[in-house]
């Protein structure tokens, strides 16, 4: 065999913006030497709408539908940390009735959130079964969504204040109802995945994010519990009464693919716990606070954040006194998380690249905003 | 610049009341019964009726900020000195004021000593009426003292603050927002271009004599073969 048959040269290689298992429009330049991966580049931007500057031009009542359209498949926790910062601002907090429906809603929408994820992720390791078994129980969430404000991804569910809607005749039955059918369907998923050899093989020591990395990559949510660090803003810095609720925080120790699939596994079992205390805690009484017609913040700042599905969501916004936000900011966790993709792909096989991505959990309308 | 949410007018200065969105308004406030809206001067009622509520009192036109205390605060001080300029505290958040020179030592300071170790986000706000228009925002997390503060710190226009990716990786895509965004280049960054915008846009959207409606329609007409972007 001639030696020159062994050479090899670095190959660039472009996956994306139009790749099925980027989620969306990400398009990542790839350096491989043979089947390693030498290094990463994102591009990103392809959905950039100017978030932040719709902001400045809107009133603080205008924006609140914006905001569902960056994390679009996580709408309701958008709107809620949005909410509970221009609340803070102005020293208003929602009634009790109002903060129950709020819990009770996010947690569907982190479900919601991870179904989609588990099942895509799923799909782009190969499986194809999870995907239309969570599509199904997804379905139910979007179903309640839609009963009770109309919409079923970009629900636009609270106001600035509490809620605008009473939830509907049956809402509570028909948490109950899901939560019940809900519990032995995540057994099923790990049936068919957990202890599934490919799937092992495919995401074990996969794309390992350490706590040390995480934390000076500022990557939040289920990635850093998944290195072992049990911190949930839940717990850390309670919103909404969340410390009133009883539920555990997932952790693993493995910082790897795999772990972030049993953290979110569990979590999505913590959530349905949530759900069903939220329920049996319904009492009647009002769903808006005492809030001006015209938001008009007295000048001031604010940071606020809340632990979406992907991790720490934050808003700052800074008031002037006038009827728009001076300045809206979004700390977006998928963007943030995002930028961990290099360290993690990194020295791996370009197939794994696609779990990597999987595994961090982006939607790009957040990444791009 | 803001606009009118009423007529679409803009007005230069932000405090300033578009009259017909004022008589509107307050016309609205008396059939509706709010109470946030002060009415705009009106001819004087009939003498028959009791004199009109007096308006409510305007709120301050500056931030009602606490003084920040605590042996953090005290800590910086000594370490610090008159490189930090003012310590507040304000809805139950602390943050601080600090020359652009010092942010970068207090974020190390901070990560070695104190715990910070996570930076939550870099931004920057926009005022092009004062002379330092921009205002760097750092704000940081700890997590063994489950505590988060902000740093902030003014620039110039054409300033080049030092970048504080040695100290927090994180900052890396955040400070190539903010170039993005605001036009501030980060001196000592590793890669300073665009990250959302593509690198041939002209101009930095979130700077406030940045026009909504008037992007760069040159980029748009080339690149996408349309008008306009609107």
């Amino acid at each position: 065999m001639p030696e020159t048959f062994l050479d090899s040269t670095e190959l660039v290689l472009n996956m994306g913006p139009q790749h099925p298992s980027t989620h969306g429009v990400l398009r990542v330049i790839v350096k491989l030497d043979g089947e390693k991966v030498t290094g990463t580049e994102c591009v990103i931007g392809y959905l950039h709408r100017g978030v932040e500057k719709i902001g400045e031009n809107r009133t603080y009542a205008m924006f609140n539908p914006y905001v569902d359209r960056m994390d679009y498949v996580a709408a309701v926790s958008n709107g809620l940390g949005y909410c509970l910062a221009v609340e803070q601002l102005l020293k208003v907090e929602a009634p009790a009735r109002a903060q129950v429906v709020r819990v009770i809603l996010t947690e569907l929408n982190r479900i919601a959130s991870h179904l989609l994820w588990l099942g895509t992720h799923a799909l782009d390791i190969g499986a194809l079964t999870p995907l239309f078994y969570c599509m199904r129980e997804r379905e139910d969430i979007m179903m309640i969504f839609e009963k009770y404000c109309g919409a079923r991804l970009t629900t636009h569910a609270f106001r600035i204040g509490g809620l605008q809607y009473e939830t509907y005749q049956g809402f509570e039955q028909e948490c109950l109802e899901f939560c019940d059918k809900m519990l032995p369907r995540v057994d099923e998923y790990e049936e068919l995945l957990t202890g599934n050899r490919i799937w092992q093989q495919r995401l074990v020591n996969v794309g390992v994010l350490s706590a040390a990395d995480c934390k000076a990559y500022g990557v939040t949510g289920p990635m850093l519990r998944a290195a072992g660090e049990k911190w949930d803003l839940r717990k850390a810095q309670p919103y909404s009464g969340y410390e009133t609720y009883d539920f555990e925080i997932p952790t693993r120790t493995n910082a790897d693919s795999f772990d972030r699939y049993m953290v979110r596994i569990e979590e999505m079992r913590q959530s349905v716990r949530i759900i069903q205390q939220g329920v049996g805690r319904l009492e009647a009484g009002p769903v808006m606070a005492k809030v001006p017609k015209v938001i008009k913040p007295p000048v001031g700042e604010a940071y606020v954040s809340i632990e979406a599905p992907k991790g720490e969501l934050g808003y700052y916004i800074v008031s002037d006194g006038s009827t728009q936000p001076y300045r809206v900011r979004v700390r977006p966790p998928s963007f943030v998380n995002l930028q961990s993709l290099d360290k993690m792909a990194r020295g791996g096989l370009v197939a794994d690249l696609v779990a990597v991505i999987g595994t961090i959990d982006i939607v790009l309308g957040e990444v791009d905003r | 610049m803001k606009r009118c949410p009423t007529c679409q007018a803009t007005f230069p200065d932000a405090t300033e009341r578009c009259p017909k969105d004022g008589a509107k308004l307050a016309a609205m406030s008396v059939t509706m019964g709010w109470d946030a809206v002060e009415a705009p001067a009106e001819a004087s009622p009939a003498p028959a009726k009791p004199a009109p509520k007096p308006a409510a009192p305007k709120a301050p036109a500056v931030m009602e900020t606490e003084p920040w205390e605590g042996e953090l605060p005290d800590a910086l001080k000594e370490k610090f000195g008159d490189a930090i300029t003012g310590y507040f505290r304000y809805v139950g958040q602390s943050f601080l004021t600090a020359k652009p020179e010092a942010a970068v030592p207090i974020l190390e300071f901070l990560k070695s000593d104190w715990g910070f170790d996570y930076l939550v986000d870099v931004t920057a706000t926009d005022d092009p009426a004062k002379p330092e228009r921009f205002e760097l925002v750092y704000i940081l997390y700890s997590f063994s003292r489950n505590e988060r503060i902000r740093i902030k710190a003014r620039v110039k226009e054409g300033d080049k603050p030092a970048t504080a990716v040695p100290v927090h990786i994180t900052a890396d895509w955040l400070e190539r927002e903010v170039f993005d965004m605001f036009g501030i280049e980060f001196a000592g960054h590793p890669n300073m271009t665009r990250i959302l915008l593509p690198d041939e846009w002209q101009g930095h959207p979130l700077r406030k004599d940045y026009n909504i409606l008037g992007m760069d329609q040159k980029w748009v007409q080339e690149n996408l073969g349309i008008e306009s972007g609107q």
